[in-house]
């Protein structure tokens, strides 16, 4: 969620409020310039409520927790929690269903965010010219941003219920099936089902995202592209999207970290079921904490962890935006 | 704007929308239907997409048998004041992230995204056994402070962008008056940030009256218990009761949507503020 955290960071060097506050006040900016001690203490005082709720409640269960993923750490017997050193590892790697658990988490996370993408943009860009009633329009399909995951994945279990499920009846009526399908219950159709609840769920911030940035395109620069006589896939892909790259680029990393790590709607949907087939790596996680291995849960959790690390640094190299693109 | 629209293009456009609409808001209409079905009828073929008979059976069986407004209550309270208090306290590091700069910056910006990275997962454990030792396992002050924690990062960063959009010569102007620095950030910041603030409210409240997995491993007792752990209670048994399911999730549903739609504007600017302008 922090796409704002890595994005304005880059801008704040050289960001307007140090630019005026090397301009003008002398008085004020002069003051703070030379007592730099009172500086730092007013920047620690005002910092350390937040600072000491995080680390507190935040990062040392964190760091406690990670540690554990080195120990025999078992609810069930806590007599012994000595270290064991990669055997929680090993454990992990050699249980049969890992490979499917990583599958479904590749399909999960790549099946959620194309879509989500790619609705997401139309979305955006066809909001972006103003209509009678876009805002209600746009209240209303940012709505689900209010529903806890969890929920979703309740919602849509109901949807998709074999007897009752709207689903079945709706496709029946619209003669595309003889006999309802018991969507949860086979592993295919339950993953195609938790996706379409995922889309649902996240098409939303796409379309936010993207049609702020959208918003941020100069008129100047679709004008000269109709008077060149650009074609509209063209005007697309040559000023649009290079136009908002890095927010494009953002907006993705940060979904993937976010859906990577979003147990709650399978939690609520299929809680992993049937046989395990829907489970991605952190619903995966929480069932083996709820059998009381902490040391292997913890495991895992530090697999996510430098996963999602290597691939927020391979993304932000690959992406990084070129000097020039924009001028 | 982007050249002229064609009728077809039209065509297409409002299609697209209006498909998009209707998927959004049809599963909310579908619980909703549900909840108001008298608890025989739901499963009753064929399904009935307006209630042949209209019925609050299901929401007084919440009422009744279950103790929902308990949870209700519960969820209010813990809610309001985490997200009251997060945002507070998020209002000076903020203040200071978008004002400030100091070589600690972009690693304190850095620990903010690695909260988002951490797998919660992980942290559970070590959570109980902390609150245990503080004996606030069980409690609603002790959910309160987890999620003042768990508020705090992302409401920094939202904060920030709106900070860094009013000029700073408000602030120095009301401090060359001989104003300190945090008077300042009260008199003259605060009302004009009150849009940033109430949205950055919201989002917290949002975020902890939805969150589920924390709950379910502080809170035991049924006094206790938030509406998130209570609908984790009905989906644990094998059969679940879908009349009360579908009436409970509506009472949850209800209160953050209406805040969202209050406040989705702002909201949306929050979110956005700082990510275009990179």
């Amino acid at each position: 969620m922090s796409v704002t955290s890595t994005s304005t960071a880059k801008t704040t060097g050289s960001g307007r409020g140090e630019a005026s506050r090397k301009r003008g006040l002398p008085q004020g900016g002069g003051r703070r310039r030379e007592f730099t001690t009172r500086r730092g203490l007013q920047i620690a005082a005002f910092m350390a409520p937040a600072a000491v709720f995080v680390a507190v409640f935040t990062y040392y269960p964190m760091i406690a927790g990670g540690q554990m993923a080195f120990r025999n750490w078992k609810l069930t017997d806590l007599t012994d929690t000595s270290w064991v050193g990669l055997k929680n590892f090993r454990d992990v790697f050699a249980d049969p269903a890992w490979g499917t658990v990583l599958g479904n988490t590749a399909v999960w996370v790549v099946g959620s965010i194309v879509p989500q993408l790619v609705i997401g943009f139309a979305l955006a860009l066809w909001l972006r010219r103003r209509f009678r009633f876009r805002g209600l329009y746009q209240a209303l399909i940012f709505f689900p941003w209010a529903i806890s995951g969890f929920l979703i994945g309740i919602l849509f279990r109901w949807l998709f219920n074999s007897e009752f499920g709207v689903v079945n009846d709706l496709l029946q009526k619209a003669g595309l099936i003889d006999e309802p399908i018991a969507w949860l219950a086979d592993p295919k159709t339950a993953m195609v089902a938790v996706l379409i609840a995922n889309i649902w769920y996240g098409v939303t911030f796409f379309a936010i995202m993207i049609l702020a940035a959208l918003q941020s395109i100069p008129d100047e620069l679709y004008e000269a592209a109709a008077l060149d006589g650009a074609s509209k896939s063209r005007t697309l892909f040559q000023i649009t999207i290079p136009y908002i790259r890095t927010t494009l680029a953002l907006t993705v990393l940060l979904r993937v970290i976010w859906i990577f790590n979003f147990p709650d709607l399978i939690f609520g949907m299929t809680g992993g079921g049937p046989n395990n087939e829907t489970h991605i790596v952190t619903t995966w996680m929480i069932k083996i904490t709820q059998q009381g291995d902490y040391g292997r849960a913890s495991a895992l959790g530090l697999l996510v962890v430098a996963a999602l690390l290597v691939f927020a640094v391979f993304f932000l190299m690959a992406t990084r935006e070129k000097k020039g693109v924009r001028s | 704007m982007i050249g002229k629209e064609s009728v077809a293009g039209r065509i297409v456009k409002f299609a697209f929308l209006g498909v998009w609409l209707l998927f959004t808001v049809f599963p909310l209409y579908w619980i909703t239907v549900t909840s108001l079905k008298a608890p025989g009828d739901i499963f009753h073929f064929p399904l009935a997409y307006w209630p042949e008979r209209f019925s609050l059976e299901n929401y007084s069986g919440l009422f009744g048998t279950a103790d929902f407004g308990t949870y209700l209550t519960n969820s209010l309270i813990v809610s309001t004041v985490a997200g009251a208090t997060a945002t507070a306290i998020s209002m000076l590091s903020a203040y200071v992230l978008a004002r400030f700069e100091f070589r600690t910056k972009s690693a304190l910006l850095m620990a903010a995204l690695v909260t988002q990275m951490i797998p919660s997962f992980i942290a559970l454990g070590p959570l109980y056994l902390l609150m245990t030792d503080l004996k606030l396992v069980d409690n609603r002050f002790g959910l309160i402070l987890v999620y003042i924690a768990v508020c705090i990062p992302f409401c920094t960063v939202m904060l920030r962008g709106f900070f860094e959009n009013i000029p700073d010569a408000l602030e120095e102007a009301a401090m060359i008056d001989g104003l300190s620095r945090f008077t300042a950030l009260f008199r003259v910041l605060l009302p004009v940030m009150r849009p940033g603030i109430v949205a950055a409210f919201i989002f917290n409240f949002v975020n902890c009256w939805n969150e589920l997995f924390l709950s379910v491993t502080l809170m035991n007792s049924d006094s206790n218990k938030t509406v998130p752990t209570a609908l984790n209670g009905f989906i644990s048994g094998f059969n679940i009761d879908w009349g009360s399911m579908s009436a409970a999730a509506v009472l949850t549903i209800l209160p953050t949507m209406l805040l969202f739609a209050f406040a989705s504007r702002h909201i949306v600017q929050g979110l956005t503020s700082g990510a275009v302008k990179g």
